[in-house]
């Protein structure tokens, strides 16, 4: 039998502990929970609509602000600028400050009074309690993980490519859709994933713009106040079950879409 | 038709300092230079992916170097050729025809002999990563050749490729160029220098230092540096006659120099590195083929010894050391005896 030196075994027993640390409250959580109990919440109007609006929301946020995500980050691959460090520093932001912080400063942005709120009245959209917010809100504290990923996806890509395009008479935005996007696409596709899952469960900016209507991590707070920890957890389980069925199925539609192995050489 | 006058342009750690240069229509012009040198810089800003600093690229006779790299109609084939990964090798080679409007029959007739002359039709629906060098190499130029550049650029289309396929390859290149294609071409090695080049120009340090024919230049080096680049002095045309298994150059009627290779070439290059030239005061029976009376034409010092040329109907060059020089009392006019192994004598066909 293989024999281990003490210090294999501590790293053994670490990791252990931390993937234990993982699974055990989740499990913990699944095992507290029956499934007549799930079957009851998932008939419940209030956690199927809750559900609906957090997924399409969230799927809403991504792709429009990934109109915009995925070009910058396209400039932040290829251009040295000056500040350049700093505005790197900037989107990663969102990440460090705490998201009920980060609501306030987005209700501050998007109420009535703000310039973004007038122009929403304008044309009859109020932002706060309207799932627009929200989006906000969600595309706020998620987006720099689709920035980070898609500027690592379209580092990768060598640049001779590009360069060999120009000279093959491809306009600079040709360059951009027909070489660099689908080079870096399985970065961004995978960044698109993050940015919609880390929407998909905030909660603290989340709650600051729009109490109502309400999405699934808000509604769990909900019960949990109102009823207690045994109603607040059929809606727990059952929203982590509908996110990880979201998230093996984008995955493979991902792989199936996904290129055979590029060649960089 | 391509006249490139005082071009500078400096980038970081890379200076490229008052190039001139003219490559004609239909000629093969080759850029030789040791790694670093700044040729593919040039080769870029040719293209137009580098902004020059100074002076002016004229693409008959019309101003280019504010061209956009669009219109500039110049194509150019990097030494990693950057097939596109993603992208089939037909879908590759059409890529520079999808934005030019033409119509499915245009299209396929002008990919059509292109592909043949390449040898590429079977490849056509594979990807790049089922793909050797060579015959990425191949797609790369069927690419550029498609959009019919006024010049092909070629950034050592020949380092990444196996020896066994790069005569292959340098013959394909050729044949594009006797096509009517003006070819400009970068490279370190010699040989391939030599044996396509119409004309070169020697690039060192980011200037030019000479430029002519392969002999012009390898002949009458001006510089040190292309003599060493050379590696020889001894650099002469020669006919090439096969009787049996022996093949014999001539570098002159009266001179046939026995050859220790294979060839179906009928006329070539001859090199001889002046350290494989042997002295002797008299004639001696040894394992090399090539034996030659001649007469010291001229002796003079070098960094390792004397340089010494030998006339025995052309001009050899040998190099001995200065105790040897003396040991055979070596001066003009003097008498001697040249040996070398015909391994020693080396041919490149062209």
């Amino acid at each position: 039998m293989k024999s281990f030196t003490p210090f294999q075994l501590i790293v053994v027993l670490a990791s252990a502990l931390i993937l234990l640390f993982i699974i055990a409250p989740l499990a913990g959580m699944f095992v507290a929970t029956s499934p007549a109990d799930l079957f009851e919440t998932a008939k419940d109007i209030e956690v199927q609509q809750s559900i609906k609006l957090t997924l399409w929301v969230s799927l809403a946020a991504t792709v429009v602000f990934s109109v915009a995500a995925i070009p910058f980050s396209y400039l932040l691959a290829r251009k040295s600028f000056p500040l350049k460090s700093i505005v790197t520093g900037i989107i990663d932001l969102p990440i460090v400050i705490p998201h009920s912080a980060a609501g306030i400063a987005i209700l501050g942005f998007v109420s009535r009074n703000s310039l973004l709120g007038k122009a929403g009245s304008a044309i009859g959209l109020d932002f706060v309690g309207h799932p627009a917010g929200i989006a906000v809100a969600m595309a706020f504290v998620s987006l720099p993980f689709l920035i980070n990923a898609a500027r690592d996806g379209f580092s990768a890509v060598p640049e001779r490519l590009e360069k060999a395009a120009l000279t093959l008479g491809a306009s600079p935005s040709r360059v951009f859709f027909t070489i660099a996007l689908p080079l870096a696409w399985r970065n961004i596709l995978s960044g698109l994933i993050l940015m919609f899952a880390r929407g998909m469960s905030e909660f603290g900016a989340v709650i600051m713009v729009a109490y109502h209507p309400m999405i699934s991590p808000i509604l769990i707070y909900e019960r949990f106040g109102a009823f207690g920890l045994k109603y607040a957890r059929p809606v727990s389980v059952l929203f982590i079950l509908i996110s990880l069925a979201v998230f093996i199925l984008l995955r493979m539609l991902a792989r199936n879409k996904e290129q055979k192995p590029v060649h960089h050489a | 038709m391509l006249k490139i006058d005082n071009l500078s342009l400096s980038l970081p750690g890379f200076h490229l300092k008052n190039i001139s240069f003219e490559v004609a229509d239909g000629e093969y012009f080759i850029l030789l230079g040791e790694s670093g040198a700044g040729k593919s810089l040039l080769l870029e800003a040719i293209a137009g992916l580098n902004k020059i600093h100074e002076g002016s690229i004229k693409l008959k006779g019309k101003e280019i170097s504010n061209e956009k790299i669009q219109q500039r109609e110049i194509g150019l084939v990097f030494q990693d050729h950057a097939v596109f990964p993603h992208l089939t090798v037909n879908e590759n080679i059409s890529y520079p025809l999808k934005h030019r409007h033409l119509t499915a029959e245009e299209r396929s007739k002008r990919i059509k002999p292109i592909i043949s002359t390449l040898q590429i039709s079977h490849l056509l629906n594979r990807r790049p990563a089922t793909l050797s060098g060579g015959e990425l190499q191949r797609v790369a130029l069927a690419r550029a050749l498609v959009q019919k550049p006024k010049v092909l650029l070629l950034d050592e289309p020949l380092a990444s490729i196996d020896s066994m396929l790069k005569s292959d390859l340098r013959a394909l290149l050729r044949q594009i160029n006797r096509d009517g294609q003006t070819i400009i071409h970068v490279t370190h090695d010699f040989d391939e220098a030599v044996s396509l080049a119409d004309r070169i120009a020697i690039i060192d340090n980011g200037k030019i230092v000479q430029t002519g024919t392969p002999h012009e230049v390898f002949s009458n080096p001006v510089s040190g540096f292309v003599a060493h680049f050379a590696g020889t002095r001894t650099f002469f045309r020669v006919r090439i006659e096969r009787k049996h298994d022996l093949v014999t150059a001539y570098p002159h009627e009266n001179v046939p120099i026995t050859l220790n290779c294979v060839t179906n070439s009928d006329t070539g290059y001859l090199l001889i590195r002046n350290e494989d030239i042997l002295l002797s005061a008299e004639n001696f029976e040894s394992s090399a083929l090539n034996n030659f009376e001649g007469i010291v034409e001229d002796i003079y010092p070098v960094r390792n010894g004397e340089e010494v040329v030998v006339n025995i109907g052309i001009p050899l060059h040998a190099q001995v050391s200065r105790e040897s020089a003396e040991k055979l009392g070596l001066q003009r006019g003097k008498t001697i005896w040249v040996h070398f192994k015909a391994s020693a004598a080396k041919l490149i066909t062209v």
